[in-house]
């Protein structure tokens, strides 16, 4: 089989679009809000995220024949709490400031129903290389959402992104005020209701 | 006692799970349809957090903190792991012991009761109890003894349910209302559960 045939990249491009897993499938949403108060922490939970699904997709497809069907709950989140406790070790090591920012939400990317969802429908029943695609996808899915939410969030709420000022000093010598109503827990959600009411706008009129 | 007290309300209703957190809202969205099982959901997740908060705590300071098993050895990075599996056996032991004594309830829970295992308000009030033991014991949020853990599990359960029961008499009464179509269920669910959360920030600076 070659690696990039048709329908392997379908696997890669369907959770971008129809079945996005936070859009389509409502999947993951709990840490997707939390996380998103400015970009920078929004987007290293994506790349984390991405990182988990796919190796845990790779690791459960390969050993898939042998797990009992009993114990395969247990077996699947013994899988992820590893991958997620190595991933964890590594930003504490590398990106300290943050892993603190991220606080409890790194850990608790074992309890992220995307994580559960494709190793259920997906690897279960798929070879590795498939596997693999479809975590990257669903990943990479789940960290366009937290990037467009984050850009947003700290563009109105602190007039910066990625920590660099955009607006300029002069719009605030007239007056412009930073919305302290975006950095708030609830404008995360309002914000993802209306990227939601966009999607579906948008794939609802194809149908 | 005033810290006991204090503990409670701030976690029922400050450090609210879905409102502060967004913990738990997977199972949040997709079982808020009615108050009925709203209500069930609800009292099995506060059941099972006043269980798994102390018996985490406990864990955390007699076995995984520094100094705790072996002189000289930190193994609180086991914590995700150890944490975990204590979640999803406790929630198997609340499911058997359900079946045994009380079919009737165990009927009306259905599919709820094990899918509290990968709930993340669960694991996540676990973690919170992890950050919190670190704090300074003047603080409202420091939990210091199992009771403090006790009362922190039962309070996040609680105000988890409160949340979810408020949700489902909204969406009850919303099945009427002539939303806009692509707005139509999750959209304007998170709108609403948005317009929630901000009327809960006025107790942000509630204080006893």
């Amino acid at each position: 089989m070659a690696l990039f045939s048709k329908q392997n990249k379908e696997v890669f491009t369907n959770p971008l679009n129809v079945d996005h897993p936070i859009l389509g499938q409502v999947l993951g949403i709990c840490s997707a809000l939390a996380v998103t108060s400015q970009l920078k922490p929004a987007i290293v939970m994506g790349l984390a995220v991405t990182v988990i699904t796919a190796f845990s997709n790779v690791i459960i497809s390969i050993i898939r024949n042998t797990i009992p069907n009993r114990i395969r709950i247990v077996v699947q989140l013994v899988v992820v709490a590893a991958l997620v406790t190595i991933v964890s070790q590594i930003l504490k090591a590398f990106a300290y400031d943050v892993s603190v920012q991220l606080s409890v939400y790194v850990g608790l990317i074992i309890t992220n129903c995307i994580l559960m969802g494709r190793l259920e429908a997906f690897a279960m029943q798929n070879k590795p290389w498939p596997s693999f695609l479809d975590g990257v996808g669903n990943g990479l899915g789940y960290a366009m959402i937290l990037v467009i939410v984050g850009a947003f969030r700290e563009f109105f709420g602190r007039g910066s992104l990625l920590g660099f000022q955009i607006i300029p000093d002069a719009c605030y010598d007239l007056g412009y005020v930073n919305n302290g109503m975006m950095t708030m827990p609830a404008m995360a959600l309002i914000l993802v209701g209306c990227v939601i009411w966009v999607h579906r706008a948008y794939f609802y009129k194809e149908k | 006692m005033e810290h006991a007290i204090s503990l409670l309300f701030r976690s029922i209703f400050v450090d609210n799970m879905i409102f502060a957190f967004f913990l738990g809202m997977c199972s949040y969205l997709a079982v808020s349809k009615t108050v009925k099982t709203s209500l069930g959901l609800g009292l099995a997740v506060t059941f099972v957090l006043t269980v798994t908060v102390p018996v985490n705590y406990l864990l955390q300071t007699k076995v995984l903190g520094p100094n705790c098993l072996v002189e000289g050895v930190d193994l609180s990075y086991l914590s995700f792991i150890l944490f975990i599996a204590v979640i999803a056996g406790m929630v198997q032991l609340v499911e058997m012991t359900v079946e045994k004594y009380s079919p009737s309830l165990y009927a009306a829970l259905g599919i709820f009761l094990p899918l509290i295992a990968v709930n993340c308000a669960i694991m996540g009030a676990s973690l919170f109890m992890q950050q919190r033991i670190l704090m300074d014991p003047s603080n409202s949020q420091a939990i210091t003894s199992v009771w403090d853990a006790v009362i922190y599990g039962f309070g996040s359960g609680l105000g988890w349910a409160l949340a979810i029961v408020a949700m489902g008499a909204i969406r009850e009464k919303m099945q009427y209302s002539d939303v806009p179509r692509p707005l139509q269920g999750l959209g304007i669910v998170f709108i609403t559960v948005g317009l929630m959360a901000m009327a809960m920030m006025c107790f942000s600076g509630l204080n006893i």
